[in-house]
């Protein structure tokens, strides 16, 4: 029997554990934000003109000279939101695939969901001779008709990650056959243009792409809140998701719906950058170290990589070199995944 | 408020391969009710039946007499509550942040997390003993240890109706009555209906109100444990001849196996075949 002191201090020692690990979570956001708002206004004020910082406020508060106004405003600054938005939803879709899969694997540059979104909307540009926007429509249909694939491929009367994220790696590989066969169909300068999109890009941001990405967001961004509680449980596994109220096939499916939508809108403005989605969640929860869901840092990690990225493609790579940013997620996410493969699954445990 | 689960005629399976066929059974409210039986005799599956994890293809499973697949999930949720037997978590959650995810069902878009699950969770972690484990990971743990603070999280959903599946499986034997006796203490101090698998007979002769013994998906025994278990009942439910003793700390029926080598007429080993004692490779 425990008396009303100890139970007390009982309260008192939760409520403690608690605020310390929210404070961590805390401190984490806003070293991530810190880091954000630094290589923002490293991307903003760097390039072939670079500007001061004092230049560079100026500039922000509209007080800019029309030069600076152009370059920063017009230029630097979409392509900054762009790779922002995009890292965010390319990383929250990749935490949610993880967590609902529970497989580190299962994010969607790996079971072939934003390799559904490219080879429809280079299917688009190459054969049917689309626009930009047709092509980002191609893309997130692409996205959603692999995805519903892997879905009912995967049901057995429900989803179990492993079938899931197998059958999309699978999955996966059809597509990538199929890319190679339109590619190597086409002509060669369509061939090329296509080529560029498939690295994922940036550069060229336009605000038309800005918005697509900032309505799927604003949109989702509610129903993952309010859907978090429920991912929460869903994390101790179907029986105890069940036995706590959660319908679990129910809540995956909405769950995987939002992953899949970001996914595809994220794809269908920037092409399939490389690998974001798949290291951001993990990165995230290994700074934060606490096991909860860390969607909010993940989706910083997500943007950190993303502008991160893009940055050094345009500007630290030596000779003049400026590359797409899907080469330098993808060189930072390939030895992730090889790490991962030789590492753990040895128990076949996932995220 | 006393709360009466039932299963009514109900037929369980996987993919259509029945476990259980015709199941009837009702459980006493406010008492422990252990279910026994053989290996792959139905016990979890009907325990996943009466939890709704698992849909009877025939018969439905009743709380207060409407059906539980009916009824609004997380309100049954605030009234059974099922263990599973391997329950898993996410890699790094700490003990309080687990224990609290118990409360979930209580919670909803004007209840949020308040003083009063602080309360709940903290008296679940002080019946477990728990609690100087708050701020743990869960992978650091002993399994004994774990296992208290997976019982804490059920506790925490504060269930009327509490069902597990095997608390006591990978535990040694002091961790094992350690477990039993908590949820003793729960079902006697805030009258929780208990009802769980156990797979030590003389363990649920002990703690159980009510002994449930399956054998291959039906019901072959129900009651207390003094009407139930008896050679009759162990030799058709396990294919086991045993002799009942009474247990010397409680008096309930206590399950002696005999085996093979142990009985009074030892059995004949056959001369052709003598034992083979220890071998020597010579390779």
């Amino acid at each position: 029997m425990t008396t009303r002191s100890e139970m007390k201090t009982d309260v008192a020692s939760l409520s403690h554990a608690r605020a310390r690990q929210s404070r961590r979570e805390g401190r984490l956001v806003l070293a991530l934000l810190g880091a954000l708002v630094l290589v923002a206004a490293l991307s903003l004020a760097v390039g072939a003109y670079s500007l001061s910082v004092p230049d560079l406020l100026r500039t922000l508060t509209g007080q800019g000279t029309q030069s600076e106004n152009f370059i920063v405003l017009s230029l630097r600054l979409p392509r900054l939101t762009l790779a922002v938005l995009v890292g965010v939803a390319f990383a929250i879709s990749g935490a949610l695939f993880q967590t609902v899969l529970r497989n580190p694997l299962a994010s969607p540059d790996i079971i072939g969901v934003t390799g559904g979104a490219s080879a429809a909307a280079v299917f688009g540009m190459l054969i049917l001779g689309f626009g930009s926007v047709a092509t980002s429509l191609a893309a997130c249909a692409g996205a959603s008709i692999v995805a519903c694939a892997i879905y009912l491929l995967a049901w057995r009367g429900g989803v179990v990650g492993y079938r899931f994220v197998l059958i999309g790696v699978g999955v996966a590989f059809m597509v990538q056959g199929l890319l190679g066969y339109l590619l190597s169909r086409a002509d060669l300068n369509d061939a090329q243009g296509a080529l560029l999109w498939l690295v994922g890009s940036v550069s060229g941001a336009g605000w038309r792409d800005i918005a697509l990405v900032a309505v799927v967001l604003l949109a989702l961004l509610p129903v993952i809140r309010v859907l978090s509680g429920r991912l929460r449980v869903l994390q101790l596994g179907d029986d105890l998701a069940t036995s706590l109220g959660v319908g679990a096939e129910r809540t995956r499916l909405a769950l995987l719906v939002v992953a899949v939508a970001l996914a595809a809108s994220a794809t269908a403005a920037v092409g399939p950058l490389a690998f974001v989605a798949f290291v951001a969640a993990p990165i995230a929860r290994r700074l934060l170290g606490t096991g909860g869901l860390a969607l909010i840092p993940a989706a910083l990690i997500g943007a950190l990589i993303t502008t991160v990225a893009d940055f050094t493609a345009q500007h630290l790579l030596p000779g003049q070199l400026e590359l797409p940013a899907g080469i330098i997620t993808g060189a930072i996410g390939a030895p992730y995944l090889l790490w991962l493969l030789a590492t753990s699954n040895t128990t076949g445990k996932g995220a | 408020m006393t709360h009466l689960l039932r299963a009514e005629n109900v037929s369980l399976g996987y993919d259509h391969t029945p476990i259980i066929e015709n199941l009837d059974l009702e459980i006493v409210p406010g008492k422990v009710t252990v279910i026994v039986g053989a290996n792959a005799s139905g016990k979890s599956t009907l325990l996943k039946g009466l939890a709704r994890l698992l849909k009877p293809d025939t018969g439905q499973v009743t709380l207060d007499g409407r059906n539980i697949a009916a009824l609004p999930a997380k309100k049954v949720a605030t009234i059974v509550g099922l263990l599973p037997q391997q329950p898993i978590a996410p890699d790094g959650i700490t003990v309080a942040d687990l224990i609290s995810r118990g409360r979930y069902p209580h919670h909803g878009w004007f209840r949020q997390w308040s003083s009063t699950d602080d309360a709940i969770v903290a008296a679940a972690m002080a019946a477990t003993n728990t609690h100087e484990l708050a701020a743990r990971r869960l992978e650091d743990l002993s399994g004994g240890q774990r296992q208290r603070v997976w019982i804490a999280m059920a506790l925490a959903q504060d269930p009327e109706i509490l069902l597990l599946d095997e608390p006591t499986t990978f535990l040694d034997v002091t961790h094992q009555i350690e477990v039993l006796d908590l949820l003793l203490e729960r079902n006697r101090e805030r009258g929780t209906t208990v009802v769980m698998v156990l797979h030590d007979l003389n363990l649920a002769a002990r703690y159980a109100d009510h002994l449930v013994v399956m054998c291959a998906g039906r019901i072959v025994a129900n009651g207390t444990p003094a009407e139930t278990l008896n050679a009759d009942t162990v030799r058709t439910a396990f294919d086991l001849d045993a002799t009942i003793v009474s247990d010397p700390v409680c008096g309930a029926p206590m399950v002696v196996p005999i085996g093979r080598f142990h009985g009074r007429v030892p059995p004949v080993l056959t001369e052709a075949e003598p034992p083979l004692l220890f071998s020597v490779s010579t390779s």
